[in-house]
C-alpha cells in the first residue's frame, strides 16, 4: 500500500481554530453599510382566499422604507415546480405562505410595522392528509394543477412481481409511515441582498448551492426585467445545512426585492420560531411495501408503493422517490421490483431534501420487513440478509454498478462489536439494519461535476478554488489532504477558497453525499496537472529524468538519489522571475460517468455506492414503553477514509439525528400549524442522550474515488431507525411501524399484544371513568 | 432608560451606558461587537449565546445587560491568550473533531470551562450535564464530549475501533 503523508490522517478542520475563538462570521454576524431589515408577514390561515391588503398603517411609519404585497411585485416562480411564489397573491395554501414584506431600518420598527399591516382572509376549505387530499373531488390546492396529486409518474416495475408473489414461499406485507422532521441547523437561515448602480446583485446567503442560486437569482432578475444582470453569491460561514440549504426560498427573493425597491442592501434573518416554521421538512411518507423470498430464504420479490405528503408547494422533498428506489430495487438482491410513489398536495408545510434523501424512510420499511421476512422463513435475521447480501461485481436490477461493496464485512463487524450473541437480559434486545446510498456523487441533472483551479504563489503556497461547499462538514479539509498529498506539501500549505461565485468555479451543489467524491476528484485532478508543470520544470532545474523525479516535503526529490533535491517553492520562483516565466496554475472540471436515470428510470446513478450496517443493543421497559440504547454501532464501507476523525463525526452525527428521527423527533402539525416551533417542545437530542457509538470504518479502496474514498455524508441516519425497531421487536415482540417510536406507541402495542386497551384493562371491561389517555 | 454600568469584559475593566431592556447577548454582539457570541433562538433554549458571568455559565439572552454592573464578563473572545494561544479547551475542540459546522461552539467551550474552572476532573456524567443546555446539530456530541475529557484527564476508553477489511486487495 502507498505510504500517505495527508491522506488518512486525523487532520483538525481547516477552519476549526477560527471556529473555536469566535472569529468566523455567519450570515447572523454580517452587516452591510446602510443596510435595511426585512421582515415576513405570515398567513394567519392553512388555506384561504387573500381578499383584501391594507399596508397604508405600516407604509406610513417612520423609518419603513418598503411594504410589499403580491400586487407590487413581478411574478417570480420558485421551487422545482415552479408552483410557489415568493409573495402569494389570490390565496394563502398554508400557514408558512408569505403573505406581505418589510424593510425597515431596525428590525424593531420591520417588526411593527408587520403588526399594522391589515389582510382580510375568507377561509377556504383544507386538507391536511394526504389520503383524503388524493380522493375524487377533494378541493384543490392548486386549480390549475387540477389534481392535487402532482404529475411526477414515480413508477418502475423491473421483473415480473406477481409472478414472483405465487412463486414465494414467505411473503409479508405491512404498512409504514413516517412523519415530519426539520433540520434544526443551529445557524437560522438569512440572505443580505444588495444591488449596484448597474442593478447587479450581490447576495450572501446561506446556501449550498452557489451556483445553482446564482442560476435561480438570474432568473427572477428576468422576471423583475432586469436582462444581462450579474448574480454574485456569497456564502457566509453556513451554521449547518443538512439538505436544507438545496434549494433557494422566499426570504432570500423577498431580500432580493426589498433591496430592489428601496435600493438599499435588506438582510433577512430567521429567528428560531421562524426557521422551524418556514423552513422545509423532511417529506412524511405512508409505505405499503411486501417482501418475499423462497424457502431458501432467496428473496424474490419487493412491491412498494408510497404516498408522500408534499405539502403546498414543490421542492425537492417531491422528487425523494427518486432517491428511495436506490433501497428499493437495489438493497440486497431483489430479482423483481415494482415501485410507485405519489406525491401530494396538502394544506400542511413543504418538504425539502434532508440528509438521506428519502432513503431513511424507504430504508425503515425495507429493512423492517427484511427481520419479519426472515422470522417468517424462520431464518436468522444476520443469516438472511448475508444469503442476499449485495457483493462486489453485481449490477443491480435498476443497473447500479457496485464496484466496491463491504457490506457482509459490515455486517460481521456488526455482530462482533455488538456481541451479538451474547444472552440478553430481560427487556434487552438487538437489532440490525443495513444500507445503501450514493457513494460517488448523484446525476441528477444533467451534470454532476464541479471545478477547482489550483494557482501557487512563489513559496509553493497553494490557493484552492473549489464549487464545493463546506457547510461544517469538513469539504475543504479533505480537499486540502488530497491535494497536499499529490504535491508533496502540508495540509497548512492548502488555502481553500469556497465562498465566492465571482472567484469560485461551478458545483452543482453539496448533495447525495458527493463531495468527497467529486470535488476530492475535481481538486486531484487539478493537482496532477500542477505537478505535470513542476515536475517539468524540476527535470530542467535538477537535469534527471521527469520519470524519477518526485513532490515530497515541499521538494522534488530525485527517486533514487534523494540527495538531489530542490525546494518547490525555489522552483516556483524561478518560474516566476525569469525571461518568459511562467505561472504555475490548473484548472480541472470532473464530470463523473454515473449516468441519469432513463425513462424506466434505470441507469447508474453514482460511480460507486457506500454501504453500511447498522446494529444497537435496546432495553426496553415494559411498564412504561421507555427506550434505553445500550450499544450503538455503526459500521461503514466508505472506501477510504481520507480523514477518519472529520468521518467519524459524519457518523456519529447522522447517527444521533437519526435515533432523534427514529424515537424523540416530530414537527407536532395541528391542521397545518406547527404546535412546537422551538427546541423546548421539538426534541433533538442532547448530550445527555448520547448513546455509546462505535464507528467502525471498512476500507474496500474504490479505484474512482480520490485516494479510494466514497462519500459519507448521509448514511449514518439511514438505517438508524428500522434498527432501533428491529431491537425493539426482538426484545418484547412488538413491532413498531410508525415513526417516531415514542413510549406511547410502545406502551400500545405492547397493551394490544396482551389483549388490554391503552389503559392495560381488558378489553370490552373500559372503566372510562378511570381510563382517560389524552392524545 | 439608560444607566452607567462598571464590568470587566475579558479582563479589561470597561464602563459604558447602557439601556435598560438590553439583553446581556444584544449588549456583547450589537453594541460591543463581539460576534462570537452566537444567538441560536434567544430564549434559553440552546446554548449558543452561553458566556461566563463571574464564574458561571449562562445564557447571554436570559440576561439583561444591567445585571452586568459589578461583574466578571468572559466571551469566547477572551478565552485565547493575547498571543493567539489556544485555551486548552479551545485546542482539545480542534484537535479532537469537536467542531463541525462551529455555530454551537463557543457557547459549548464556554460551558465546558465553567465545568472544568470548577471541578478540573470532571467525569463524563458531569461533562454531559454541564452541555446539556447547548444543542448542537453536526457532531452528535461524541467528539465534544471527548474533547472535553481530553483536557479534565478523564479520557477513558476512546471511541475509534480499527476494523481494516482482511481480504481486501484492490490497496494502493
Amino acid at each position: 500500500m502507498q505510504n500517505l503523508c495527508s491522506v488518512g490522517r486525523r487532520v483538525p478542520k481547516l477552519d476549526a481554530v477560527a471556529k473555536a475563538t469566535g472569529r468566523v462570521k455567519y450570515i447572523q454576524d454580517l452587516k452591510v453599510p446602510g443596510m435595511l431589515y426585512g421582515k415576513i408577514l405570515y398567513s394567519k390561515y392553512a388555506h384561504a382566499k387573500i381578499v383584501k391588503i391594507d399596508t397604508s398603517r405600516a407604509t406610513e411609519m417612520p423609518g419603513v422604507l418598503a411594504v410589499l404585497t403580491a400586487e407590487d411585485v413581478p411574478e417570480i416562480r420558485m421551487g422545482v415546480y415552479k408552483d410557489n411564489r415568493p409573495l402569494k397573491t389570490g390565496k394563502v395554501r398554508s400557514y408558512r405562505d408569505e403573505v406581505a414584506a418589510v424593510a425597515a431600518t431596525t428590525p424593531e420598527i420591520a417588526e411593527e410595522a408587520l403588526k399594522r399591516i391589515e389582510v382580510t382572509y375568507e377561509a377556504l376549505p383544507a386538507i391536511f392528509d394526504p389520503e383524503e387530499a388524493m380522493k375524487e373531488g377533494a378541493n384543490l390546492i392548486h386549480e390549475a394543477h387540477k389534481s392535487n396529486v402532482l404529475k411526477m409518474p414515480w413508477t418502475l416495475h423491473y421483473g415480473d412481481v406477481e409472478a414472483a408473489k405465487k412463486e414465494a414461499a414467505y411473503t409479508v406485507a405491512e404498512r409504514f409511515s413516517t412523519t415530519w422532521v426539520t433540520h434544526c441547523c443551529m445557524g437560522t437561515s438569512g440572505a443580505i441582498a444588495e444591488f449596484d448602480p448597474a442593478n447587479n446583485l450581490t447576495i450572501h446567503s446561506n446556501t449550498q448551492i452557489p451556483s445553482l442560486a446564482q442560476k435561480d437569482f438570474l432568473e427572477a432578475l428576468k422576471a423583475m426585467g432586469l436582462k444581462d444582470r450579474r448574480v454574485r453569491v456569497i456564502k457566509p460561514c453556513i451554521g449547518g445545512g443538512f439538505g436544507s440549504k438545496l434549494d433557494t426560498y422566499a426570504y432570500e427573493y423577498i431580500a432580493i426585492l426589498l433591496a430592489f425597491y428601496t435600493r438599499r442592501p435588506v438582510k433577512v434573518e430567521f429567528d428560531r420560531t421562524e426557521e422551524f416554521i418556514a423552513t422545509s421538512t423532511r417529506q412524511p411518507t405512508i409505505t405499503h411495501i411486501s417482501q418475499g423470498c423462497d424457502k431458501n430464504g432467496r428473496l424474490l420479490f419487493r412491491d412498494v408503493s408510497m404516498i408522500l405528503d408534499n405539502g403546498a408547494y414543490t421542492s425537492w422533498g417531491a422528487t425523494t422517490p427518486s432517491v428511495m428506489m436506490m433501497p428499493i430495487t437495489s438493497l440486497y438482491r431483489v430479482p423483481n421490483v415494482r415501485y410507485e410513489a405519489k406525491c401530494v398536495y396538502t394544506n400542511n408545510t413543504y418538504a425539502q431534501a434532508m440528509r438521506g434523501y428519502g432513503n431513511p424512510q424507504a430504508t425503515f420499511a425495507i429493512e423492517s420487513t427484511m427481520d419479519m421476512l426472515a422470522e417468517s422463513a424462520g431464518i436468522d435475521p444476520v443469516e438472511f440478509r448475508r444469503l442476499n447480501a449485495n457483493q462486489a461485481g453485481d449490477v443491480s436490477i435498476q443497473g447500479l454498478r457496485i464496484t466496491t461493496c463491504g457490506l457482509e464485512q459490515c455486517m460481521d463487524s456488526v455482530k462482533t462489536q455488538l456481541e451479538w450473541n451474547q444472552p440478553k437480559n430481560e427487556g434487552e434486545g438487538v437489532g440490525m439494519a443495513s444500507l445503501i446510498h450514493v457513494g460517488g456523487g448523484a446525476r441528477v441533472y444533467k451534470s454532476d461535476g464541479c471545478g477547482t483551479i489550483i494557482k501557487m504563489d512563489d513559496f509553493a503556497k497553494i490557493d484552492l478554488f473549489t464549487g464545493a461547499t463546506d457547510m461544517g462538514q469538513g469539504s475543504d479539509t479533505v480537499i486540502a489532504q488530497i491535494v497536499a498529498e499529490e504535491l508533496g506539501l502540508e495540509v497548512d500549505d492548502i488555502h481553500v477558497i469556497h465562498t465566492d461565485t465571482d472567484v469560485c468555479p461551478w458545483d452543482v451543489g453539496a448533495h447525495a453525499s458527493r463531495t468527497t467524491f467529486i470535488a476530492g476528484n475535481a481538486a486531484l485532478g487539478a493537482a496532477r496537472k500542477l505537478k505535470a508543470r513542476i515536475l517539468e520544470l524540476g527535470a530542467k532545474q535538477l537535469e534527471a529524468p521527469l520519470e524519477k523525479l518526485t513532490l515530497r516535503d515541499r521538494h522534488l526529490i530525485h527517486q533514487d538519489d534523494p540527495e538531489k533535491k530542490l525546494e518547490i517553492g525555489k522552483l516556483l520562483r524561478k518560474a516566476h522571475f525569469s525571461h518568459g516565466g511562467q505561472m504555475l496554475m490548473a484548472e480541472y472540471f470532473f464530470d463523473p460517468t454515473n449516468e441519469n436515470m432513463g425513462k424506466d428510470f434505470r441507469g447508474n446513478m453514482s460511480m460507486t455506492y457506500t454501504f453500511g450496517t447498522h446494529g444497537v443493543r435496546v432495553k426496553v421497559d415494559r411498564e412504561t414503553g421507555k427506550i434505553k440504547i445500550l450499544q450503538y454501532v455503526a459500521t461503514h464501507d466508505v472506501g477510504r477514509a481520507i480523514n477518519p476523525m472529520l468521518l467519524e463525526g459524519q457518523v456519529y452525527g447522522g447517527v444521533m439525528m437519526g435515533i432523534g428521527y427514529a424515537l424523540t423527533e416530530q414537527v407536532l402539525s395541528e391542521k397545518g400549524q406547527n404546535m412546537n416551533p422551538n427546541f423546548r417542545d421539538y426534541k433533538i437530542l442532547t448530550a445527555k442522550d448520547v448513546v455509546p457509538i462505535k464507528a467502525p470504518v471498512l476500507e474496500t479502496y474504490d479505484e474512482d474515488g480520490p485516494f479510494g474514498a466514497k462519500g459519507i455524508g448521509e448514511p449514518g441516519c439511514v438505517p438508524t431507525a428500522p434498527a432501533i425497531a428491529n431491537a425493539i421487536y426482538d426484545a418484547i415482540g412488538v413491532r413498531i411501524k410508525d415513526l417516531p417510536i415514542t413510549p406511547e406507541r410502545v406502551l400500545a402495542a405492547i397493551r394490544e399484544k396482551q389483549g388490554l386497551d391503552l389503559c392495560g384493562q381488558e378489553a370490552g371491561k373500559d372503566d372510562a371513568g378511570e381510563c382517560i389517555i389524552e392524545e | 432608560m439608560a444607566r452607567e454600568i462598571s464590568f470587566v469584559f475579558n479582563g479589561n475593566p470597561m464602563k459604558t451606558i447602557i439601556e435598560d431592556h438590553w439583553t446581556l447577548l444584544h449588549f456583547i454582539r450589537e453594541e460591543l461587537g463581539y460576534t462570537g457570541t452566537k444567538e441560536g433562538c434567544g430564549s434559553g433554549e440552546c446554548g449558543a449565546c452561553t458566556v461566563i458571568l463571574d464564574g458561571e455559565a449562562i445564557n447571554a439572552c436570559l440576561y439583561l445587560a444591567a445585571e452586568l454592573d459589578g461583574k466578571d464578563l468572559l466571551t469566547i473572545e477572551g478565552l485565547a491568550a493575547a498571543d493567539g494561544t489556544l485555551h486548552p479547551i479551545q485546542k482539545s475542540f480542534v484537535d479532537n473533531g469537536g467542531i463541525q459546522c462551529g455555530f454551537c461552539s463557543p457557547g459549548m467551550i464556554m460551558s465546558a470551562k465553567a465545568l472544568l474552572d470548577k471541578t478540573p476532573s470532571a467525569p463524563e456524567a458531569e461533562i454531559k450535564e454541564a452541555i446539556a443546555g447547548n444543542l448542537c446539530r453536526c457532531t452528535g456530541y461524541v467528539q465534544i464530549i471527548d474533547s472535553i475529557k481530553a483536557v479534565s484527564g478523564h479520557e477513558e476508553e476512546p471511541h475509534v475501533v480499527a476494523f481494516k477489511s482482511e481480504d481486501n486487495d484492490r490497496g494502493e
